[in-house]
């Protein structure tokens, strides 16, 4: 449970972000520049607010009308930086076991075996930080916070300085962390990727300001938010259950209340959970079901809402079941098929469209 | 087996024992003053920045004399330090060795102010967040990232209080097995007929030292580079 209710003036940025979740993952979303730092910097006691309060698990960190103010070391916080900050005089066990050893053994509740094992780490714990790669360094980085035994651990987009293959690598440590460990964590991220994929709790900031706090499938896919959570990347996340694996084609099929969905084979058991991340630009309409076509999916869904801009572009948002879907189209398809409010029509999406990083274990 | 008279190697010990005290009170000063400078903003900073680096411009001569007045017997700090703790600095060896840190000062100031300048802070805040003090931060994160340059300052310093004349001659005089140190045995030995041999031999030993010491300095902070590279690889 994490309670922030701040308001901060750094220069001429103004930062009032109030926020309440309690989830696994509550992800910080927002472009650069849009406080998503300053906010969880205020909870580690880096920066200090001029007003409001932070609570974690209802201890307060932070209180300036009580004149609470705990020091970062005492906050009992694992903050895992962008670019992981190893001290570098030191090995790696060192550097693992720097937090732990200023913990009173009292407060400890996870060790030093755990915590390798879980991350990897074996084989490093002699080696000095600069001989590591980008990912190795990140993954001692995230036992260092582990170990420091915190209440809650906060992420500051730990994988922005990593290559795509190190990026899938982490964060398939950070969803075995969320599933094998009791601590929350807040994930700060400007990748859609990364906090679809995370987070179940998602707070959007735009320019110092909170947009929206809500679950994942709900906060993105709506249309409004659109300028914060960025053009490109717009889309819908769909939660599913595997149900099936086609050996042959290599074909995995998803299942949610809308329908079926068919992706590039999972490594996930049938019955697993799944969060499925769909591009708005990624899915096209139909007014009748094809036949002959090589787009796998097929999804029944009805025109929920039309935000029409300017340009050559319209979104839609599409109902299928109870699960929401964004569209991308041209405006001069969008006027063709003549598409208006409650229509029933078909959202088609390639297969292919699925890559590994937009499909992952919730 | 070095070749040494009995006197020359008085000189030399004498010598040694002054720069060795006068680096290691200061060290410890000049850590927190480098720290301070390089990290801390507060009022007056300017000034405090200018005072330390006094020594490097004025002509020693004038640092001496402003010694001898301050810290002499009957000076305002010398008569307090003599009556309350019966400390005296005048015409000592510890005024020596009180003028050689002094004339060191800023060169080791310099060289940990600027290795301090260097540390990524934010290894100072990430080490916050694992639960350290600002003290512990310090003398965990802070101090062995600055070695290289606490090394180079205490060497730099330990080599101008071996070279230091003007000050040392004009505070505590040339008083042969108590203020005689190298430089000034030297002089000495110029000033009197036939003297130029002694005084070679004596400039000979300091040559030996000045390197020895850039050698021993090297080699430290080479080896505190080494220390962050992997061994195993």
């Amino acid at each position: 449970m994490i309670d922030v209710d701040i308001e901060q003036r750094l220069g001429d940025f103004h930062l009032e972000v109030r926020f309440s979740a309690e989830a696994p993952i509550v992800g910080l979303f927002g472009r650069s520049g849009s406080g998503k730092t300053s906010v969880i910097n205020a909870i580690a006691g880096i920066g200090r607010p001029q007003r409001g309060s932070i609570r974690v698990n209802d201890t307060a960190l932070f209180d300036a009308a009580r004149r609470v103010d705990l020091p970062p070391d005492k906050r009992r916080i694992g903050y895992v930086f962008q670019d992981a900050l190893l001290f570098p005089h030191m090995d790696v066990e060192s550097n693992l076991l720097y937090g732990q050893r200023l913990r009173a053994p009292a407060d400890r509740f996870i060790d030093e075996a755990r915590v390798v094992d879980l991350l990897g780490l074996r084989a490093l714990l002699r080696r000095k930080p600069l001989a590591l790669s980008g990912g190795e360094k990140q993954r001692v980085a995230i036992g260092r916070a582990l170990l420091a035994q915190p209440r809650i651990l906060l992420m500051d987009e730990p994988l922005a300085a990593l290559d795509i293959p190190r990026k899938t690598e982490i964060l398939e440590y950070i969803e075995r962390l969320r599933d094998e460990l009791d601590i929350p964590i807040v994930y700060v991220s400007h990748s859609v990727t990364e906090i679809t994929r995370l987070a179940d709790t998602v707070v959007v900031l735009s320019d110092g300001k909170c947009l929206a706090v809500g679950d994942v499938d709900d906060v993105m896919g709506r249309l409004e938010l659109k300028p914060a959570t960025g053009r490109y990347e717009a889309g819908s996340v769909l939660d599913t259950r595997v149900t099936s694996h086609d050996a042959e084609d290599q074909i995995t099929t998803l299942a949610f209340d809308g329908g079926e969905l068919f992706v590039p084979r999972l490594d996930a058991p049938v019955g697993e959970r799944v969060r499925a991340r769909i591009r708005a630009r990624d899915v096209s309409l139909s007014i009748q079901r094809p036949i002959e076509i090589s787009m796998l999916n097929v999804l029944r869904a009805n025109v929920t809402s039309i935000q029409e801009e300017t340009g050559p572009i319209v979104d839609l948002r599409l109902a299928a079941g109870s699960a929401t879907l964004v569209a991308r189209i041209t405006r001069r398809s969008f006027r063709q098929l003549g598409i208006h409010n409650g229509q029933e029509l078909y959202a088609l999406v390639k297969a292919v469209s699925f890559d590994r990083r937009s499909v992952g274990y919730a | 087996m070095t070749g040494l008279s009995p006197d020359e190697i008085g000189i030399l010990a004498l010598s040694l024992r002054v720069a060795i005290v006068s680096v290691l009170c200061s060290l410890p000063i000049a850590i927190v003053v480098g720290y301070g400078l390089a990290r801390l903003s507060f009022p007056g900073k300017t000034l405090v920045d200018a005072i330390v680096h006094l020594p490097l411009v004025l002509p020693p001569v004038v640092v001496g004399f402003a010694l001898l007045v301050l810290l002499g017997k009957r000076g305002p700090i010398g008569s307090l330090l003599d009556e309350w703790f019966g400390i005296v600095f005048a015409f000592r060896w510890t005024g020596a060795a009180l003028a050689s840190a002094l004339m060191g000062f800023p060169l080791m100031v310099r060289a940990i102010r600027l290795s301090i300048e260097a540390i990524d802070q934010r290894l100072e805040v990430a080490a916050r967040t694992l639960g350290g003090s600002r003290l512990w931060v310090f003398a965990s994160i802070t101090l062995p990232l600055a070695l290289p340059g606490i090394i180079t300052g205490t060497v730099l310093s330990f080599a101008r209080g071996l070279g230091e004349f003007g000050a040392t001659i004009t505070f505590v005089s040339n008083i042969p097995g108590e203020t005689q140190t190298l430089p000034l045995a030297i002089y000495t030995f110029t000033q009197v007929p036939g003297g130029d041999a002694q005084a070679l031999r004596l400039s000979i030993v300091a040559v030996v030292l000045s390197i020895a010491a850039l050698a021993t300095s090297e080699w430290l902070t080479r080896r505190s580079a080494q220390s962050h590279r992997d061994d195993r690889r």
